[in-house]
């Protein structure tokens, strides 16, 4: 009797407590890499301190937020942030239904072509920028010389604002439309083949079966996707930096054209060793990127079927 | 499945933490392992080598990145007080912001820095000590300034190419830029005068008398009457064609010189070994010669041992040994690295050094009367920042989406902000 007693209480034990191991890693994980460097991302941004001289600190509580929002490079920083968002996020969603509608198709050795799309998001973001910045070349860029077959002369990509944007978003599409592609893919394979025989028998075409029936099942997919390449975009930094290589990389070009708010965040704090002022610019791009991706949401959400 | 993942996540992370556990600094056999952190080109593979050859106890890893990269990540590295080399090289550019927090280093004078302080020129010593008298570093070279000229180029256009008549055609900048407006006219098709405006602008600044900052270290930039004149100047050689509006230290300087798409480049001492890494086919192409105006210094270096380091002692030791003149003396002769140890000015060996790259140039004199008649310039604590800033200004000009007074009082404005 005792022993079944012991028993059932150690059960009783395992089944309320257990469950709390279980997840404890990632909380643990989390509270390290996540929750920790947030609260003390904020806590340097209420302070006047330098990187290096931790010593020298002193708590300014909002004044680095004052001088932020009166700083017309943070906003020129902004600016180019959202201008590169709808840049990129909206091509991206958009070849990626087109990518993954294609491939959804019976088509000889789709299984390769399933793989060969995800490959440009699995090469390294630093190779790809800076070929992509070769391929940009004002003087020997391949793509300056097929313009010139066409006629279209010398373009200098870096030196224009909307040039250097249209060259940024071409990485970022590019790196990512396959990976949205795939995602898209496999809930597309999900969807019933009978709502398309229905369909075809109700005499509606595939564009039309695409629009009225493909996008509204893949809204959940759809939104996703956006709220994961506006947090991804939101941020952007590798490709604006070495878009531009040299002493120069963090201002983003020689007028800021292609400088993004994460790019002003890295010269704030790595070039002028202000971190305090580059924690403020990470919060106040924190609270933007979750009204971002709300407003993302929102228009995503109103993909509706008929 | 579940305990079975979890178990392979648990061997996952204790193989993490013991990987990382394993990092120390004391390589297997005994040996003390000491890394060196540089950038661009120190000529030093050859020195490392021999250094640990004579001393058997210790193995040294050196790593290399791009200018702006190394600084930056020192500056990461120190701000978190880990992941520093044991010696890591910083540029003139950035010695002021770096000495403004002297205990991140070690004090070099505690570890008989004082002893070695007459090896250096005065300036270069003093440039490295902080405001409370410690030394955060041991200089290696200094920038004295000459010109890197395509002799084929010049003779393509019609211009002289023996060094003495080439010296000739440019006593002052301005002449300099009348003889690049002969050159434009007449020159080969796709190459231009000078490789960019801020290159250009750098070694006129590196020859005034004051520069950006005063010695009270505010910034005076703004009203420097001297500047201001180098700067319209190299504005004027822009708008007349002379420039291929490249910015020195990036790839597509890197391909000018192997395109050939400019005739001329300012050369500090360091950057000859930059033209020969970049462009080893145009051996004998490229010639040496004085540089217009006369004197003046732009860049050169210090090795300086940051204090979270664990073997500071072998670190300081191997720093000094790198820096002795007679080091020097062997990296200027391999690498073309202008010592900064006046003892080797008068060395004959330095002195008769002709280096066969650039057609057999007398760079040893060159460089060591540049480096005799050099008026050293005070350097503020953020003169690297604003020789990036007059750069990006510059550039404005030569991508036409400024002219030269707006972009100048936009730079103005940015580094007084």
């Amino acid at each position: 009797m005792a022993v079944t007693d012991k028993a059932a209480r150690r059960h009783r034990w395992d089944t309320r407590f257990a469950p709390y191991g279980y997840v404890a890693p990632y909380f643990l994980l989390f509270g390290v890499f996540g929750l920790f460097p947030l609260l003390y991302t904020i806590w340097v941004s209420l302070q006047h301190r330098n990187l290096l001289d931790e010593g020298g600190a002193s708590l300014v509580w909002f004044d680095n937020y004052a001088r932020l929002l009166a700083d017309p490079y943070f906003w020129n920083a902004m600016g180019n942030t959202m201008s590169l968002w709808l840049l990129t996020t909206v091509p991206q969603i958009l070849f990626a239904l087109g990518i993954a509608a294609l491939l959804n198709r019976k088509v000889r050795t789709r299984t390769l072509f399933r793989m060969g799309v995800i490959l440009p998001n699995i090469t390294s973001v630093a190779a790809v920028t800076i070929i992509f910045a070769q391929l940009f070349g004002r003087d020997f860029g391949l793509i300056n010389w097929v313009l010139d077959l066409f006629g279209g002369g010398h373009v200098d990509w870096q030196a224009g604002t909307a040039t250097s944007h249209v060259a940024i978003a071409v990485m970022v599409v590019w790196r990512w439309t396959g990976y949205h592609a795939l995602i898209f893919l496999a809930s597309m394979q999900a969807i019933s083949p009978s709502l398309y025989e229905a369909a075809t028998l109700d005499g509606a075409s595939g564009w039309q079966q695409f629009w009225r029936i493909t996008v509204p099942l893949l809204r959940p997919q759809i939104i996703f996707s956006t709220i994961i390449a506006t947090t991804g975009n939101m941020r952007l930094l590798a490709e604006p930096l070495l878009f531009n290589p040299g002493a120069a990389a963090a201002t983003g070009g020689s007028d800021r054209q292609f400088q993004t708010a994460a790019l002003y965040l890295y010269e704030q704090g790595f070039t002028n060793y202000d971190f305090g002022y580059s924690s403020a610019i990470a919060v106040v791009l924190a609270i933007a990127t979750v009204i971002v991706a709300g407003l993302g949401y929102l228009v995503t959400k109103r993909i509706q079927t008929e | 499945m579940r305990p079975k993942a979890l178990a392979i996540g648990c061997a996952a992370l204790a193989t993490a933490v013991v990987l990382s556990g394993c990092g120390s600094e004391t390589a297997s056999g005994g040996k003390t392992k000491l890394t060196i952190g540089l950038f661009g080109n120190f000529g030093y593979a050859e020195l490392l080598k021999e250094y640990a050859s004579t001393h058997p106890d210790i193995e040294i890893t050196d790593r290399t990145a791009s200018y702006s990269d190394h600084h930056k990540n020192l500056a990461a590295h120190l701000a978190t007080n880990n992941g520093a080399a044991d010696i890591e090289a910083v540029d003139t550019g950035y010695i002021n912001q770096f000495k403004a927090t002297p205990d991140k280093f070690v004090d070099l004078n505690t570890k008989g820095g004082d002893q070695l302080k007459d090896r250096w020129l005065g300036w270069k010593w003093e440039a490295s000590l902080s405001k409370e008298g410690k030394q955060i570093g041991y200089g290696t070279d200094i920038g004295g300034l000459a010109i890197c000229y395509r002799r084929d180029l010049l003779e393509k256009a019609g211009l002289p190419a023996d060094r003495d008549q080439v010296a000739a055609l440019w006593p002052t900048w301005q002449d300099f830029m009348a003889a690049g407006k002969r050159f434009q006219a007449n020159a080969p098709e796709g190459v231009k005068w000078f490789d960019g405006g801020p290159t250009v602008l750098n070694a006129i600044v590196g020859q005034a008398s004051v520069g950006y900052y005063d010695r009270s270290d505010k910034i005076v930039v703004g009203d420097n009457e001297e500047i201001k004149a180098g700067w319209d100047l190299v504005v004027d050689g822009v708008q007349a064609g002379l420039s291929a509006k490249l910015l020195y230290s990036t790839p597509v300087w890197n391909t000018g010189f192997k395109q050939g798409q400019f005739a001329t480049v300012t050369c500090p001492a360091w950057q000859m070994a930059k033209i020969k890494d970049q462009a080893p086919d145009a051996a004998g192409k490229w010639d040496v010669t004085s540089v217009p105006g006369g004197g003046g210094n732009w860049g050169g270096s210090y090795l300086t041992v940051p204090k979270q380091g664990k073997n500071v002692d072998k670190a300081v030791e191997l720093a000094a040994w790198l820096t002795a003149p007679e080091q020097q003396a062997r990296v200027f002769t391999t690498s073309g690295l202008l010592p900064s140890t006046p003892k080797l000015y008068d060395d004959p060996a330095i002195v008769g050094y002709k280096n066969p790259f650039f057609n057999d140039a007398p760079v040893g004199k060159l460089f060591t009367d540049a480096a005799k008649k050099l008026q050293p310039q005070y350097q503020g604590p953020k003169a690297g920042d604003i020789q990036t800033a007059i750069g990006n200004a510059m550039q404005r000009v030569e991508q036409g989406k400024q002219n030269g007074e707006d972009s100048w009082r936009q730079f103005v404005a940015d580094v007084q902000k």
